[in-house]
Order: C-alpha cells, then sequence, then structure tokens
C-alpha cells in the first residue's frame, strides 16, 4: 500500500504519520503543498498542523495550495483521503466534507486522551471496528467545535457520515469542544473521504499512553 | 479605494470569543452589556476608482475566501 502524505508549510504531524503508516507496512511518502500532481496512491493523508499558521480560519488557505486541486480530483475519482485535525479543518474548508470549524467552546486548546464511540463502521477507515466500540485516542485541537445545518446533519445520519463522536470511558456522552452532537469524525457521501479531529497516529503504541490508532490506521490497507 | 469586509460569526452559531469578552467586561463593571460577539475586519486596497467594480469584486473574495458561508455572514463597507 502506497500513502502519500501532504506537507504544507506549518503542518508537524506529518513525520508522527509517516511513522504511524510505516508501522503497519505501508510505504509513505511525503507530497509537498506546492505539487500540482498526484502519484498512483492508495490512500492521501492531510495530517494535523497549523497549516498557514491557521490564519483567517484552519485550512482556508491550505485549500488554495496547488496540491489541493490534485487531491480533490482524486477525491472526486472515488480516491481515498483521511484529514486529520487540521487536514480535517482543511478537507471542510474545500468542501471535500459538509461543515465548518469553530472555535472550543471554552476557547482552550485542548490536548489530552478523549474517549470515543463507534457510531457508523460501514466505511473503509472504520471497517476494523464495532459499533458501539469505545476508543482512547488523543485530541490536540484549538478549533475542534464541528458546526453543520441541521438539515445536512439528518442528511448526513441518513447516509451514515456520521462515524465517531466523543464520549466518556462508560460510552456516556461527553463533549470537550461543544461540537454540534458531540461529533468527533465523519465521512462524505461516497465514504471515501474521511475527516477526525483525534489523533489516531499518536496512538499507535502503548508506551505512548495506547494502541487504538492502529486499528483505524490499518484499514486502509488492502 | 479602501474597502472593508467586516465578517462574523452567523446568528444562532455560538461565539466563544463573544462570550468570554462579554464575561470580562461585566466583571470590570459594565453589567449592562448583555451579548457581545467578535467579529473580524479585512481592510482592502483595491487599485481602482469604479465603486462598483471594488465593492463586487470585494464581494466575489468574501464568497470565495474572506468568510466561510457555513458558519459566517459578511458585509461589505466602502471606507474611502
Amino acid at each position: 500500500m502506497k500513502v502519500g502524505v501532504v506537507v504544507f508549510p506549518g503542518t508537524n504531524c506529518d513525520r508522527d504519520t509517516k511513522w504511524a503508516f510505516e508501522q503497519i507496512g505501508a510505504k509513505a511518502d511525503f507530497i509537498w503543498h506546492s505539487e500540482e500532481k498526484l502519484d498512483n496512491y492508495d490512500l492521501v493523508v492531510l495530517p494535523g498542523g497549523f497549516s498557514y499558521g491557521d490564519y483567517l480560519r484552519s485550512g482556508a488557505i491550505a485549500r488554495f495550495s496547488p496540491i489541493m486541486k490534485a487531491v480533490s480530483e482524486f477525491a472526486n475519482k472515488g480516491g481515498y483521503v483521511l484529514g486529520i485535525c487540521n487536514g480535517f479543518q482543511i478537507l471542510l474548508e474545500s468542501h471535500l466534507l459538509p461543515g465548518a470549524m469553530t472555535r472550543n467552546e471554552n476557547l482552550h486548546f485542548i490536548s489530552k486522551f478523549h474517549h470515543l464511540k463507534v457510531i457508523n463502521n460501514k466505511n473503509k477507515f472504520l471497517q476494523n471496528l464495532n459499533i458501539g466500540d469505545i476508543i482512547n485516542i488523543p485530541i490536540a485541537h484549538a478549533e475542534g467545535n464541528y458546526k453543520v445545518d441541521e438539515k445536512t446533519l439528518k442528511k448526513m445520519y441518513d447516509n451514515g457520515q456520521i462515524i465517531l463522536k466523543y464520549c466518556d470511558k462508560n460510552g456516556n456522552d461527553l463533549n470537550p469542544n461543544g461540537s454540534v452532537d458531540s461529533i468527533a469524525g465523519i465521512c462524505n457521501k461516497n465514504k471515501n473521504v474521511f475527516g477526525l479531529m483525534p489523533h489516531p497516529e499518536r496512538a499507535m503504541q502503548s508506551i505512548l499512553g495506547g494502541v487504538d490508532g492502529v486499528k483505524m490506521i490499518e484499514s486502509f490497507i488492502k | 479605494m479602501k474597502i472593508a469586509v467586516n465578517v462574523h460569526l452567523k446568528k444562532g452559531v455560538l461565539d466563544p470569543q463573544g462570550k468570554a469578552v462579554l464575561h470580562a467586561l461585566n466583571t470590570l463593571g459594565f453589567k449592562n452589556v448583555e451579548n457581545v460577539r467578535v467579529g473580524k475586519q479585512i481592510l482592502l486596497d483595491i487599485d481602482t476608482n469604479d465603486k462598483e467594480k471594488a465593492i463586487k469584486e470585494a464581494e466575489k473574495m468574501a464568497d470565495e475566501l474572506l468568510a466561510n458561508p457555513v458558519i459566517e455572514n459578511y458585509e461589505i463597507e466602502v471606507k474611502e
């Protein structure tokens, strides 16, 4: 499996992400944001960080990077795209995923392990997990307060696009950032573009606090 | 021509910054402040004397980049 990890100026999770995919036996390349073409990748990942210093809005400037045109074309042809944290924000700004991010309700940058509940697993990304599974994965963001209009939200539920929600260790609702319905991760209608605020690439080894990211990172392997 | 694009979160979208500022103002003694919304102003210096054209261009900029229509509204103001 060949994974492309896009690097924007200000991206800072690129190396962790590449390393995570290499851990499960994938070949991973960095793709600099000024590239205009994508090689034959099985998966393109937009990693976390602060692309373009998060100026204007998180992800708003990265959207106009030359590589994003290629990423959009790749996604529209059915290619798998995963956006983690800032990558998720970029996918929202690029309209590859519905909705938008606002500041965390409590205004704090939140950096800690947080429990998540699997809401839908009928997609490539969560196929190795079961509905209702509770996993523990780090979050690290100031703008994870996901917003989407009610009509779109309903459609997303109907299509199985709401895939991960924040919860406590028993699966009860626990919302760290004010996100609508405690949503932590979504996908597009065609289920080939995924976005989540938590960082599965930071939960790959027990020495780092947990291994719950492995099943997600592995899911794209053919 | 100087054009200002004022961007605000839409009514109904919670503005955590506004809430924090409101709290601080109340603490400072400005008890009669009931609501605060924090937005941003983007000042554009556009090389044209055609006011209509400048406004049209600023609208296009706001739609494509300066505001996110999912959560934000904007208004355009001609400064000079």
